[in-house]
């Protein structure tokens, strides 16, 4: 039994960077606790010893091209659906301290 | 005018040009989607314009091509350089793609007509179309109903005929399940048949594009134009093209049809069933041969989906950021939010291994009881969905009930078999499809059973009252 409680929520929720509300993380909670646990359930019922993980269906790896440029976005593509962009750049939120 | 071909013969004959066909057509969607609300964005300029180019492309060839010139409809979870696609997220409000998605510069090249972007649930995530962040869209069957999803817009504007085809997407049944509450063909290709360049991806491990459409004719001459190794797509396959509409006309004598042993419990609504049974009588007058098989895992997929699904869910939507493009998170809808919980829990240290790697390793599992069940018969078939189109606001509240839909869908994402869904009968006048999936790459054979029960019914040709 998984019995999600509300700090774990919380911090699943940071992780996420998502903002909830007290009544999103409550109804979450339960919501939540209730999908895993019928899911952790149902997935004991198969055993997995010695099985490994299937990531990739089609059995392709490593699909690689020449390492050559090949024409892209121009800058003005790219920027144009940001609200916030300065001579070329998108703005962002300061990360580094002044000091 | 339903069909492809009724159009690409009418464009042919030069009963009509195509700019007043895309006029009409224009017309009469905008009319009729009042009380569908399947479309988020009609582009008739744009439409005009490549109606244009298309009449050009007419009087100067002796051939066309079977899309040229024909309208259609796209889910709006994949892109199109300069018309707004929003994902039917209020994240995407306003956003206005800078490229186009492979699958539609694949259907531009032909000169098909873009009339507008299909409404959807958010992000592709959810069984009913009403996670839409924009509008619900109606069942054109029952306007109290919902249409199905996540492609239930498409479904809904197809099977109403506003358009002959729309491109819809599927990771766990979103073209095949809002298909078969519409009475409607729809066709999820083998995983990495056709390019997700360009889809706004939710599990990328189990997303494909695919063709709804009213004929099975049709969904072979959609996936003729969308399908094929794309370099820009590092999951697309190389892999000869045939024509998938030449497989069409062969008989299904001896070809042995599976019908999983899991599949027929107490789950699934009783009359659905027997629709079903119904539809398996056809298939042996029409020389098939029934055979029980197990997938002894089915129970499992769900679990498995919901885990794997909702993990690659929350690093895809990750990008929501609002540096580069979209408003912030905070505008994500209840579903979206729950599945990045979901996924983002599942993924997290001391978690992870309980819940993704297991969840990894019982999908190798059912990968496998896939590949057994093939080596034992041709074709595994099914009804679609476990449950009638049903009303409005009837699942939404219980997210577990809204996942169970999915129970006959989901495995074939997860091993990445083709499968369609195809009008398969009624009950009190409710669509219900008939699901077959084939092995790997093996859309031909795939179209080609489907072609012969449709041939042999006339569910695909009742229409919606009204419409």
């Amino acid at each position: 039994m998984s019995e999600l409680n509300i700090e774990q929520v919380k911090k699943i929720a940071k992780l996420a960077n998502l903002e909830l509300s007290e009544e999103q993380l409550g109804k979450f909670t339960t919501q939540l606790t209730k999908v895993i646990d019928y899911n952790v359930e149902q997935l004991a019922k198969a055993n997995t010893d010695n099985i490994e993980p299937l990531l990739n269906v089609s059995g392709l790896t490593n699909s690689t091209r020449n390492d050559q440029t090949q024409p892209g976005l121009t800058q003005e593509q790219v920027l144009q659906n940001s609200d916030e962009t300065h001579n070329g750049f998108f703005k962002v939120k300061q990360i580094l301290d002044q000091s | 005018m339903r069909t492809i071909r009724e159009i690409h013969t009418g464009l042919k004959k030069k009963e009509f040009s195509c700019f007043e066909l895309v006029k009409d057509f224009l017309q009469n969607a905008k009319e009729k989607d009042k009380r569908l609300n399947s479309f988020l964005h009609f582009s008739d300029e744009l439409a005009l314009q490549q109606a244009t180019a298309a009449d050009h492309l007419i009087a100067n060839e002796s051939e066309i091509c079977w899309l040229t010139g024909v309208p259609f409809g796209i889910k709006d979870v994949i892109i199109t350089k300069g018309v707004p696609t929003t994902a039917a997220s209020k994240i995407l409000e306003g956003f206005i793609p800078p490229y186009d998605s492979k699958v539609y510069e694949n259907l531009l090249a032909v000169k098909g007509v873009l009339l507008g972007k299909n409404n959807c649930d958010e992000f592709a995530m959810g069984a009913s179309t009403e996670n839409s962040a924009y509008q619900p869209t109606k069942n054109p069957y029952d306007l109290s109903r919902v249409p199905g999803g996540s492609s239930g817009g498409s479904a809904a504007a197809v099977a109403a005929s506003l358009v002959p085809f729309s491109l819809g997407t599927d990771t766990g049944g979103s073209i095949r399940q809002p298909a078969s509450f519409c009475n409607v063909v729809g066709l999820k290709p083998t995983y990495g048949r056709v390019s997700r360049y360009g889809l706004i991806p939710m599990g990328n491990s189990l997303d494909q594009a695919g063709p709804i459409t009213r004929t099975v004719e049709d969904a072979a001459l959609v996936l003729n134009i969308i399908a094929g190794y794309d370099p820009k797509d590092a999951t697309s396959v190389k892999k000869d093209l045939p024509d998938f509409s030449k497989a069409l006309g062969k008989d299904i004598k001896d070809l042995k049809f599976g019908i999983p042993k899991e599949y027929l419990t107490e789950g699934i609504d009783p009359k659905i069933k027997a629709v079903f049974l119904a539809a398996t009588k056809i298939i042996e007058n029409l020389g098939g041969v029934l055979e029980e098989i197990s997938l002894p895992r089915s129970e499992q997929a769900v679990p498995v989906y919901y885990l794997v699904m909702s993990s690659e869910v929350s690093t895809n939507l990750a990008r929501y950021d609002s540096i580069r493009f979209g408003k912030s998170r905070v505008h994500f809808g209840a579903e979206a939010k729950r599945r990045i919980m979901l996924g983002t829990y599942s993924l997290s240290s001391g978690y992870y291994d309980a819940y993704y790697l297991k969840a990894a390793k019982v999908r190798r599992l059912i990968f496998e009881d896939f590949q057994k069940a093939f080596s034992q018969v041709d074709f595994i078939i099914g009804p679609t969905s476990p449950v009638l189109p049903f009303k409005f606001g009837e699942k939404i509240n219980d997210p577990l009930q809204m996942y169970l839909c999915d129970i006959f869908t989901v495995p074939q994402n997860l091993a990445g078999v083709p499968a369609i869904s195809i009008p398969g009968g009624f009950v009190d006048g409710l669509p219900v499809g008939l699901q077959i999936s084939a092995n790997h790459f093996q859309e031909e054979k795939l179209l080609s059973a489907a072609f012969a029960f449709e041939q042999a019914t006339d569910f695909h040709k009742r229409e919606p009252e009204g419409f």
